[in-house]
């Protein structure tokens, strides 16, 4: 990580049409910005996706990164999250390895993680775990020892706790008034 | 009432008042062709596809409306991508209308299939793969709003074969672009136009920075105003030029790698900038970690993406250029800054004011003489178009431009072959101008066929070939950081006049000083086209040059006494 650099946690709300997540993904190779995670998925509103997207980047990246993906036409809105109060999660499926004796160990770490085993086969268990990435993190670590078969995970999708998230659905505001709003509940 | 896609295409092109557009039949775009004949429309038949869209880019920089450029699928559409990229870098509205395959095709690599939408993303403002004739009016009300709104630039419509060929009803009203609200939020770290008043108030050696923002913005007398009310001398960039008039006191001249001496000297001992629509370009600033090293920054840009960018500046302001001076104009205080005024001065007695007109003539033709002479036999008053080198370079420093959009040039990406296709938009832009093209040697043979189209459309463009038989800006480089190892820079071409002949265009060669004035006039005399070859001083240089990277202040002067005598 380059000094200054931290990861910074994106919310794009885009029009749900074909071609929408080339177009942002797209931007960030175009900018030369680092794509950590990337999730997609559908809203509360149809025709509306939510993408969480965590990118490696300073403070001046963050808000150029921001400015650029307003720029694509299907970008409704942005929202950078990184310093919002926010809950974020990733889920994991791991096949961990596991006989005899070692069984019994897994299937205790699971019940530590509250992880949950979701297939047991003849010598191997996969587990779903869901948290913020740390404790995935943490969970693959304990179990490597044992032998981690596959893993799959769905990167972090994230969203700011409260009524935050309405900062920028509000109707727009006379130039004046956006001048003199008060920044501090700002997230960059 | 039922129309065709094809049909469609053109009801909306008419209604966003296009009168003229360029393009290139082909498979994939027959329909929309055999529709054109309906429509009040002026079609010139390009003879490439990538002259098209330079064509639609002159356009457009000449007029302030949107250009127009039409092409087939697969070469057709793909020939169009560095016109594309162009017209992206220095922010120019145009609409390129493709061809596509049949829908049903689309992904099969059909013949003269070629994904342009995907092609096209990084170097569009956004584009549009339509697929049925109910789509076609709404991606081409939303194409134009798109081009021309914020910060222009080109946008893509891809138009399957199937979607010109079916038919639907047709309705301009219901196919109003529905734009997400512009982005209008004041976000943390957004300078108010206090905090830049209140920093040009104070300021005692500040320094306006003039881009092709200006032009964009409309915002030509309001620049003035300011400057003239707060007596800040301006400095401009290449796109620029026109912006500012050359000839008023308080403009300097153009900043940058080949910038004035004293202008660049200037910037770096400034204690304030203020940056209208520019974007702090490398080949303005040079060397960032010096560059204006005690200069507080104000920066003014419609796309919020450009601030802070390439420069941290002390007040960002995402804004129309027009509004945002317009804002300040009432708080500015009057100034005397009568001492940086004098440093400037001083400044320029050093760099020695060129004078070339009044040079003995060594019997040697320089590029910078034909330019200069140019200027002078043309009134000032001509619309040029330059394409990408040396030339380039002299055509900037030499042609005083006192109109906006007296100068079309490819700034941002470095097109070469960009000069003669836009000169044709432009020439059609607006049919009163007088247009030359100032254009080396090398740039000419990359896109020369178009002179085909000028002949064919009885244009009165006129062609400066400024010929050194060098591809002369790399041979300049090579000859300054490559030991003069001269790798693949000499190139030959044709006997320029008889290709001229040879399309039925009046043309000349001129080798020596004293001929420049009768053939220019000649050729201004001429009732159609006229192509003259100056044969050019081989390996002449530019100067002054900041080389790559280096720090702004730190520029290859010119040796003397080559072109330079101490006047005014």
């Amino acid at each position: 990580m380059q000094p200054g650099n931290m990861l910074h946690t994106f919310a794009i709300y885009v029009d749900n049409k074909p071609g929408v997540l080339t177009r942002v993904a797209s931007l960030f190779r175009r900018r030369a910005f680092n794509i950590e995670s990337l999730t997609v998925g559908h809203t509360e509103r149809p025709g509306v996706s939510r993408m969480t997207v965590v990118v490696d980047t300073d403070d001046y990246g963050a808000r150029r990164l921001e400015a650029n993906l307003y720029k694509l036409v299907p970008v409704q809105r942005v929202d950078d999250i990184t310093q919002t109060p926010s809950i974020a999660r990733d889920l994991a499926l791991i096949k961990v390895a596991a006989t005899g004796e070692a069984r019994t160990h897994v299937m205790q770490l699971v019940d530590v993680y509250r992880a949950r085993i979701v297939d047991v086969g003849p010598e191997s268990l996969v587990i779903e775990a869901t948290g913020p990435e740390a404790k995935i993190d943490s969970l693959l670590e304990v179990l490597r020892p044992f032998g981690v078969i596959e893993m799959a995970r769905t990167g972090r999708v994230s969203m700011a706790r409260g009524t935050t998230s309405a900062r920028r659905f509000d109707p727009p505001r006379a130039p004046v008034e956006a001048a003199a709003i008060d920044l501090s509940d700002c997230s960059v | 009432m039922k129309l065709t896609g094809a049909q469609i295409l053109w009801e909306c092109l008419v209604r966003e008042g296009v009168t003229d557009v360029f393009g290139y039949p082909g498979g994939a775009i027959l329909p929309a062709y055999d529709a054109l004949l309906e429509y009040p429309i002026r079609h010139v038949l390009v003879r490439h596809e990538q002259g098209a869209t330079h064509m639609a880019d002159g356009y457009a920089r000449a007029s302030g409306r949107v250009g127009v450029a039409i092409a087939t699928s697969g070469p057709g559409a793909t020939n169009m991508v560095t016109g594309i990229a162009t017209a992206m870098m220095d922010s120019s509205p145009i609409v390129c209308v493709t061809g596509q395959v049949g829908s049903r095709l689309i992904g099969s690599d059909a013949f003269q299939e070629a994904d342009i939408t995907g092609i096209t993303l990084p170097i569009t403002k956004h584009n549009y793969l339509v697929t049925s004739a109910e789509d076609v009016a709404p991606a081409v009300r939303e194409a134009f709003a798109v081009a021309a709104g914020g910060r222009p630039g080109p946008v893509l419509i891809d138009i399957t074969k199937d979607a010109q060929q079916g038919s639907c009803a047709f309705d301009w009203n219901a196919a109003e672009p529905r734009l997400t609200e512009a982005y209008d939020d004041a976000l943390p770290g957004d300078g108010a136009s206090s905090d830049a008043v209140a920093l040009i108030n104070a300021a005692e050696r500040p320094l306006i920075l003039a881009g092709h923002g200006v032009m964009l913005s409309g915002a030509e007398r309001e620049i003035l105003a300011l400057a003239e009310r707060a007596q800040i001398p301006i400095a401009v960039t290449l796109l620029g030029i026109g912006g500012v008039p050359a000839s008023h006191p308080l403009n300097l001249g153009m900043m940058g790698m080949h910038g004035e001496a004293w202008v660049n000297v200037a910037i770096q001992q400034a204690d304030l900038l203020i940056a209208l629509g520019m974007r702090f370009d490398d080949r303005v600033t040079g060397n960032l970690k010096t560059y204006a090293p005690t200069a507080r920054k104000i920066h003014v840009d419609v796309d919020r993406a450009e601030l802070n960018k390439n420069v941290r500046v002390d007040v960002a302001i995402a804004s129309d250029l027009r509004a945002a001076i317009v804002d300040w104009l009432p708080d500015v205080a009057p100034g005397d800054r009568a001492a940086w005024f004098a440093e400037i001065d001083a400044l320029k007695g050093d760099s020695a004011v060129r004078d070339i007109q009044n040079l003995p003539d060594d019997g040697h033709l320089y590029a910078a003489h034909v330019i200069n002479d140019l200027w002078r036999l043309t009134d000032g008053r001509a619309l040029v178009v330059s394409d990408v080198g040396q030339h380039q370079m002299w055509e900037a420093q030499y042609y005083k431009h006192d109109a906006p959009r007296s100068l079309i040039t490819s700034g941002g990406l470095g097109t070469m072959g960009f000069a003669l296709p836009a000169a044709i938009g432009a020439k059609i832009a607006r049919p009163d101008a007088e247009v030359w093209v100032v254009v080396g040697d090398g740039g000419f043979q990359m896109t020369m066929c178009e002179l085909a189209t000028i002949a064919q459309e009885k244009l009165d463009i006129n062609v400066a070939i400024i010929n050194n038989g060098y591809l002369g800006m790399v041979r300049q480089w090579q000859e300054f950081f490559y030991q003069r190892r001269y790798a693949a820079t000499p190139i030959t071409g044709p006997d320029f006049v008889k290709l001229a002949d040879a399309f039925g265009l009046w043309g000349a060669a001129v080798h020596r000083r004293g001929d420049v004035e009768a053939t220019v006039m000649a050729a201004r005399a001429c009732p159609g086209a006229a192509i003259i070859d100056f044969r050019v001083e081989q390996e002449d240089t530019v100067y002054p040059m900041v080389p790559a990277g280096a720090d702004l202040h730190r520029m290859i002067r010119r040796p003397s006494p080559i072109v330079e005598t101490a006047a005014d």
